[in-house]
């Protein structure tokens, strides 16, 4: 039984490598871009879910995190005379201004420099609980963007960043979409991920078992701020420019909205609702044009796709509050029960 | 720094401490009774803003006839919203309502957006509060004393409300247990209504008199104000309404003479308010005012 999953699996991976290669030759470069932010979500839904999804920390600062490795990963790789047409205003400063990295170590280094940056926050933060928390991440996630302002020799400021080499392909983001779910799927079943699931519950109970609760914290705080940095930086070098105002509230927003859908705690839940929404914030792009149906014509309201997804979240945290998954994970065991259980369920026997 | 500068900054940062104190005190009332962050108080505020904008640009209407009814819609609009997304919750995981309160700060936003589009605009100016005065060499705008005064008006009124009619020892009782409350006869329901009417009232006053003060109005005008008004409701102790008042009052001094004395910080203004967060939280997570609360187990 354990050999015919494991054939499964690989089948499945088969099938997702051949979607990817027929789509990179076959697919425009839009939706070609639609399934490399579909990966990309995947990698910032993971990396938030550990911290809220798991151990149970309402964290908001997701944004700030991704602007911090965005930045480092886009300054990082990005041609010498693009820093020079990019930094008009002030010089970027000295050993940065020609230094051209490879991607995955700058994708690295951001990784790791939102990491420090979420220690340097958790020390005081996650001494905090619940609503104040979320806050507190909140408002870090503001200053680390208000910094990126300012910091003008460091970031250039408020005009942003333009001609970033266009590394991320599907490859590079499916690639680190994988890496990121396998190194999550090994840390959630380890000791330390029934140390995060045990803080979930129960903050007072986990510590009375021996649980050294702030270590813990910081753990799942510092590792999810990685891969949002990460995913920070796979997201600038895919548009190809980034700016301070990317990083408002509202990304962190459309994240949250990925782990609540797919289930709060749930592995394969976050993956298919980092699809799900992705595509569908794409697909109600039509609420925002002209809509024709042949003898009236709509005109297009801007705004009317955000307005339908707020309802969404609404919708889905009133009635629907497992989302997609709850806390379960797939597997092949319960997709074989469905299977050998359908033809009974017209019969009506069980 | 002359002393008339000084005195003209003071001016300003006590209008602007006012205004923070009205906003918080919406905080603080709700998150005492539902310990909930109503993530949508500040879209409220920004909502009042706009009908007070309609009333007079399009509807031509006396200005004091627009703010009062402008004042009931918002109030009117805070009980819908927890009528709608925080109600059917009320026993639901803290983290569930948290998510609904965003969502609905988020489809105020989106929805004002959609229906006043995303372009600013400019709130009517009257002159009942524009006039100028000059008091020795300092020059101050009529706003920026009727702020101040209407607040003091505005919280006096609240603070009878709150300690000696019936409605207000119902939201006390209720703040204190919501079971016990209801073994008493009291309507949690209407009482939470009530306060999130108050509530969203009060920051339609701070909504309007900000309008008069930033002309500039637009759909994401609520989000910092919002959050900064949380801060201060935090900084004096969540809960506690003289605390919010406090807070309020440290945190708009505390930005108007941060960039007076310090200019070249300007760029770091809205940053101010959450370093004051993340010390209060530090050093006396209670706030100023706030009482010790000890977790049940």
């Amino acid at each position: 039984m354990k050999n015919k999953k494991n054939i499964y699996t690989l089948i499945s991976i088969a099938l997702v490598i051949l979607f990817l290669l027929l789509a990179n030759s076959f697919f425009d470069s839009y939706q070609i871009r639609i399934l490399n932010l579909c990966a990309i979500y995947v990698v910032l839904g993971l990396s938030m879910n550990l911290i809220n999804g798991f151990t149970g920390l309402f964290s908001l600062g997701h944004a700030g995190f991704m602007a911090v490795g965005a930045y480092t990963t886009a300054i990082l790789t990005m041609p010498i005379a693009a820093k020079e047409a990019n930094y008009f205003m002030t010089p970027l400063v000295s050993p940065l201004n020609n230094m051209v990295w490879p991607f995955l170590p700058a994708l690295i280094m951001g990784g790791l420099l939102s990491a420090v940056a979420a220690f340097i926050i958790g020390a005081p933060a996650l001494r905090l609980k619940g609503d104040y928390l979320a806050i507190a991440t909140l408002g870090f996630g503001e200053i680390i963007r208000i910094l990126i302002t300012n910091a003008q020799s460091l970031t250039n400021g408020a005009l942003g960043l333009k001609s970033i080499p266009n590394t991320t392909n599907i490859w590079w983001s499916f690639g680190i979409a994988a890496a990121t779910t396998v190194i999550m799927i090994l840390l959630i079943n380890s000791s330390y991920g029934r140390a995060f699931k045990a803080i979930r519950e129960d903050e007072i109970a986990a510590e009375n078992m021996g649980i050294n609760l702030f270590k813990h914290k910081m753990l799942a705080f510092v590792i999810g701020a990685f891969f949002a940095g990460i995913g920070g930086g796979l997201l600038g070098n895919l548009l190809g420019t980034v700016d301070p105002n990317m990083f408002k509230f509202t990304l962190t927003f459309n994240i949250l909205f990925v782990i609540v859908l797919g289930g709060m705690g749930s592995i394969t839940g976050t993956i298919i609702s980092a699809f799900i929404v992705t595509i569908s914030m794409e697909v109600l792009r039509f609420l925002d044009a002209p809509i024709n149906l042949g003898f009236i014509t709509i005109p297009g309201i801007t705004g009317m796709r955000m307005v339908v997804y707020s309802l969404l979240l609404i919708i889905v945290i009133i009635y629907f509050r497992q989302g997609l998954m709850g806390t379960r994970e797939f597997s092949w065991d319960s997709v074989i029960a469905l299977i050998k259980k359908a033809p009974f369920k017209k019969g009506g026997a069980k | 720094m002359s002393l008339d500068i000084l005195l003209q900054h003071l001016a300003n940062g006590i209008s602007q401490g006012s205004l923070y104190a009205l906003i918080a005190i919406g905080y603080t009332m709700v998150y005492g009774i539902l310990r909930l962050i109503n993530f949508a108080h500040g879209e409220i505020f920004m909502m009042a803003t706009y009908f007070a904008f309609f009333g007079i640009a399009t509807f031509g209407m006396p200005w004091y006839v627009v703010f009062i009814l402008a004042i009931l819609l918002t109030g009117l609009l805070g009980m819908s919203a927890e009528r709608v997304a925080y109600r059917p919750l009320r026993d639901a995981p803290k983290i569930s309502i948290l998510i609904s309160a965003i969502g609905v700060s988020y489809l105020i936003q989106n929805l004002a957006i959609v229906l006043f589009s995303g372009r600013p605009k400019a709130f009517p100016q009257i002159e009942f509060f524009t006039r100028m005065f000059t008091v020795g060499n300092v020059r101050i705008q009529a706003l920026t004393i009727v702020i101040p005064i209407v607040t003091a008006v505005l919280l006096a009124v609240l603070i009878y409300l709150i300690n000696h009619t019936k409605n207000g020892i119902a939201m006390r009782a209720v703040a204190k247990d919501h079971e016990t409350a209801k073994l008493m006869g009291i309507d949690v329901n209407k009482t939470i209504a009530l306060t999130f009417g108050i509530g969203s009232m009060l920051a339609a006053v701070g909504g309007i008199m900000w309008g008069l003060k930033f002309p500039n109005i637009l759909p994401t005008m609520g989000i910092m104000p919002g959050l900064k008004c949380f801060i201060a409701a935090v900084l004096g102790g969540i809960g506690s309404i003289s605390g919010a008042v406090i807070g309020g009052f440290i945190l708009g001094l505390g930005e108007i003479l941060l960039v007076a004395f310090f200019q070249n910080l300007t760029g770091y203004r809205d940053a101010f308010a959450f370093v004051l967060l993340i010390l209060i939280l530090l050093f006396k997570p209670t706030g100023i005012m706030g009482e010790k609360i000890s977790e049940k187990v």
